[in-house]
């Protein structure tokens, strides 16, 4: 691959440059064109695991990394644990990138990785996102988002929220990012039901007792095949596309709420800028791969790219958003 | 019908020839497990799911491989309860009653093929039953919300002790330490950490998985070493196998009975196998009546409580599968590993897990199938492993574990935890504490305390909505006598029981 050589070049250059005690540590900065170690920061089975798992499986398939990428999994305080390792142990290994999500910004955001922050990582880059979606049952009143709003605006109490994060949590934020944007006041009166996980809130909003859902398109997949329930509306920029696409989108209901859960890594904060600017340029690449268009298509994973300086500008943003909105609603101090 | 098309999938899920492996693995481990005596179902699957772990199994094999151990171990208990005279379960202590009379008149080999039948019977038909009830409460268990989840999640509670256990008070006292373990991490109602102290690896709290492998299979390996056990079991021999046809026969009437009684009692929750045997035995005493010779060797002594046990397994795994909510203590374990897989037991893994769910019933089925052809002509197999000396057999599970749990996070402190939770369990056990009622607590504790605070929510603060339908004042008024009739028959039914165990002696 031509990426890996212009790679090597210039990691050797820096190797002569540094002297033979760097000579050591430099010679892993190799290490991402033979073999990687993803983390993804949960146990197998959930959106991390499936990142890091796909990601890696791409990278060697298409022969970006000639040995393999190893999946190492690393549960823990939502991503902290990860987070707190890669800063304190693995902050110069090259060739390590950890799995992250809008749940890693949420939780740096609201200060649950305690004495962490966003910069003390480099962000690469993402690779899809999973859209935020508002939910009823079919049986419900609400046909569109607007109806819903109305409500609230008369009455925050009057429509209760179902979601598989913990309150204060992503699924949570997205229902607060949506009322503010319709203009409802009282936000903290807004109430949220929290679950462990996407389904068991859905069952609760299917049986009946509880009003609407919050969470990404790809929970409700199976219940909107069975027609269990009805989308009011995706929160993103453009319709998601077929058989998605005869879901309204909030902004031309005229709500501009968008809340993608994006799906990327970072890496430690003293990597080498030649290998960060490698895994960027690679993602980017793997980005425009058919082999990766299949595999979002696969798994209902929908467009959303950004990296590098693009990348990090965003999730400084976006951890300054949720940090704002997170005091507004009292959430934090 | 549409049932019959999914157990179809599920059949071609089991019969692939990886699920086929891993219902015989399951099945030859189970079975082995449950004829130590000690190693009853629960400690069984506890000890096997680091195993999954440590092989990376998808969840539909993972499930596969334990439904499989815990198929094996119900057969497995009758084993020594029938060569030694001392039950390798709790459950398969009234198999003893009749089971080691028949032993000493020569004719083991025909008891154990009888209880292999009884069994598989048994198992058989609480699976059919499992088929049908399943999908017919996992609809109704929509009707289920956050006031009538705490209303069960009281009734699972209060009917923990069971009929036939013996101090509500330890049973209380083990669910309330499983509570306090539990309130440990962030609370998702609020967002806010609770006794983290700042410990990042605290945050998600205590996992299930690490404290019931601490608590069953580490503190049965220091019970090991406190008993020097080096030695395996006496040596036995087994008789060659005379059974005719005639005998199969005589046995059946009571086998269907046995495994109907089992089912039922498996379903209820707090019931449990111990019950199911129990039950099933004695009526088959009403039944017979004078012409039997129970308590001699009567061969439909086996029969019955076998069947009956066996039946309650699968009956247990309904209340599991269809509302999140285990019966017992083995359900609780699985339930636990489904949920580390990522899996959300409930009324919805019908038809979002339709291939998960179907497989494992439809595994269910081929392990029996197995079970019965291991357990005939293979059974001096399982008898000589039974003299296979602990010394080798600890250090494998002691291994096997240790390298489950660490594979999970990767993290040495959830080591020193598995041990901690070793040393109390072994602790608990010395002063007569049951273990099960803490994973119990483990789990259903926090799933009580947000059943509560989502009814209040919804109902504004108002108490009431705890008893505003039928279902809910329905399952109030079934956890209060779950906690009364222990207190009043229970004394009754132990002594009765001990009262035929006695009577064999």
């Amino acid at each position: 691959m031509k990426i890996n050589n212009s790679f090597k070049t210039i990691a050797l250059k820096s190797v002569m440059a540094t002297g033979l005690m760097a000579l050591v540590s430099s010679a892993q900065a190799y290490e991402p064109a033979r073999t990687a170690e993803c983390i993804a920061p949960a146990n197998p089975g959930g959106g991390w695991d499936f990142t890091c798992r796909s990601v890696g499986k791409a990278l060697v398939d298409l022969s970006y990394i000639k040995g393999n990428v190893q999946t190492v999994n690393m549960s823990g305080a939502g991503g902290g644990v990860a987070f707190a390792h890669t800063v304190s142990k693995r902050s110069k290994d090259d060739g390590l990138i950890v799995a992250a999500s809008t749940a890693t910004t949420t939780r740096l955001a609201q200060g649950q990785f305690p004495g962490m922050n966003s910069d003390q990582v480099k962000w690469v880059g993402t690779l899809g996102a999973d859209y935020g979606i508002i939910a009823v049952a079919t049986d419900s009143k609400y046909q569109n988002l607007n109806q819903m709003m109305d409500d609230l605006r008369k009455d925050p109490n009057s429509v209760k929220f179902a979601g598989g994060s913990a309150s204060g949590g992503w699924d949570h934020l997205k229902v607060l990012i949506t009322a503010k944007e319709a203009n409802v006041t009282k936000l903290p009166k807004i109430k949220y039901l929290s679950f462990n996980g996407g389904s068991e809130a859905l069952v609760q909003v299917v049986g009946g007792h509880i009003d609407a859902f919050t969470g990404d398109i790809s929970e409700v997949k199976g219940f909107l095949d069975s027609g269990d329930i009805r989308v009011v509306a995706v929160l993103s920029e453009e319709r998601l596309p077929a058989p998605l696409n005869n879901i309204p989108t909030a902004l031309e209901q005229g709500v501009s709420s968008v809340a993608p859960n994006w799906r990327g890594f970072y890496v430690p904060g003293d990597a080498g800028n030649d290998s960060y600017d490698w895994w960027v340029n690679t993602i980017d690449e793997l980005y425009q791969t058919q082999e990766w268009k299949d595999i979002m298509a696969k798994n209902g994973l929908m467009p959303f790219h950004k990296t590098g300086a693009e990348f990090t500008q965003f999730v400084k943003n976006q951890t300054l958003d949720i940090r704002i909105l997170s005091q507004d609603i009292g959430l934090i101090k | 019908m549409e049932t019959l098309s999914f157990l179809m999938q599920g059949f071609a899920v089991a019969l692939t020839p990886e699920s086929i492996m891993f219902a015989i693995i399951g099945a030859i481990l189970g079975t082995l497990i449950g004829a130590l005596p000690g190693l009853g179902p629960a400690n069984g699957v506890a000890i096997l799911i680091p195993l999954a772990f440590s092989l990376g199994l998808s969840p539909t094999s993972s499930l596969i491989l334990l439904t499989s151990v815990y198929a094996g171990a119900m057969y497995g208990g009758r084993i020594s309860s029938i060569l030694l005279n001392i039950p390798g379960d709790e459950p398969a202590m009234m198999t003893c009653i009749d089971g080691y009379p028949m032993a000493l008149k020569g004719k083991a080999a025909e008891a154990l093929a009888i209880s292999a039948i009884a069994s598989f019977i048994g198992s058989f038909i609480a699976t059919i039953g499992l088929v049908i009830l399943a999908p017919i409460l996992a609809n109704f268990a929509l009707k289920f919300g956050p006031s009538e989840y705490f209303a069960l999640f009281a009734l699972a509670f209060a009917t923990l002790g069971g009929i036939t256990g013996k101090n509500q008070f330890k049973t209380l006292m083990a669910a309330a330490l499983g509570l306090m373990i539990a309130s440990v991490g962030i609370d998702i109602s609020s967002g806010v950490q609770r006794y983290t102290y700042n410990i990042l690896e605290l945050f998600e709290g205590v996992d299930f998985i690490i404290a019931i492998v601490g608590l069953f299979a580490i503190s049965e390996l220091l019970f090991f070493i406190e008993k020097h056990a080096g030695e395996g079991l006496k040596k036995v021999t087994v008789n060659k196998l005379k059974l005719t046809m005639g005998d199969i026969i005589a046995v059946l009437p009571t086998s269907f009975r046995g495994a109907l009684l089992g089912f039922v009692s498996g379903v209820l929750p707090g019931a449990g196998a111990s019950l199911g045997s129990f039950i099933s035995y004695t009526l088959e005493k009403k039944v017979v009546g004078d012409k039997g010779t129970f308590g001699q060797g009567d061969a439909r002594g086996i029969a019955a409580p076998e069947a009956g046990n066996n039946g309650a397994a699968s009956g247990a795994l309904v209340p599991m599968l269809t509302l999140g909510v285990p019966g017992s203590g083995t359900t609780a374990v699985l339930l636990a590993m489904l949920i580390s897989l990522n899996v959300t037991p409930g009324p919805m893994l019908f038809t979002q897990n339709a291939d998960l769910v179907w497989g494992v019933i439809a595994a269910l089925f081929v392990g029996n199938l197995v079970l019965l052809l291991l357990n005939i002509p293979m059974i001096g197999i399982f008898v000589k492993l039974l003299s296979v000396p602990p010394k080798y057999l600890m250090p494998i599970v002691t291994l096997v574990a240790s390298v489950g749990i660490y594979s999970v996070s990767h993290s040495a402190l959830d080591l020193y935890f598995m041990v901690g939770f070793g040393v109390i369990g072994y602790i608990l056990r010395k002063v007569d504490v049951p273990l099960v009622p803490v994973i119990l607590g483990m789990l259903l504790g926090p799933e009580m305390e947000k059943s509560l605070r989502h009814a209040l929510v919804l109902s504004d603060g108002d108490w009431g909505v705890l008893f505003n339908s039928g279902l809910s004042i329905g399952l109030w008024t079934v956890a209060i006598m779950g906690l009364l009739l222990p207190v009043i028959i229970g004394p009754i039914v132990r002594a009765k029981m001990a009262k035929s165990k006695t009577a064999t002696e």
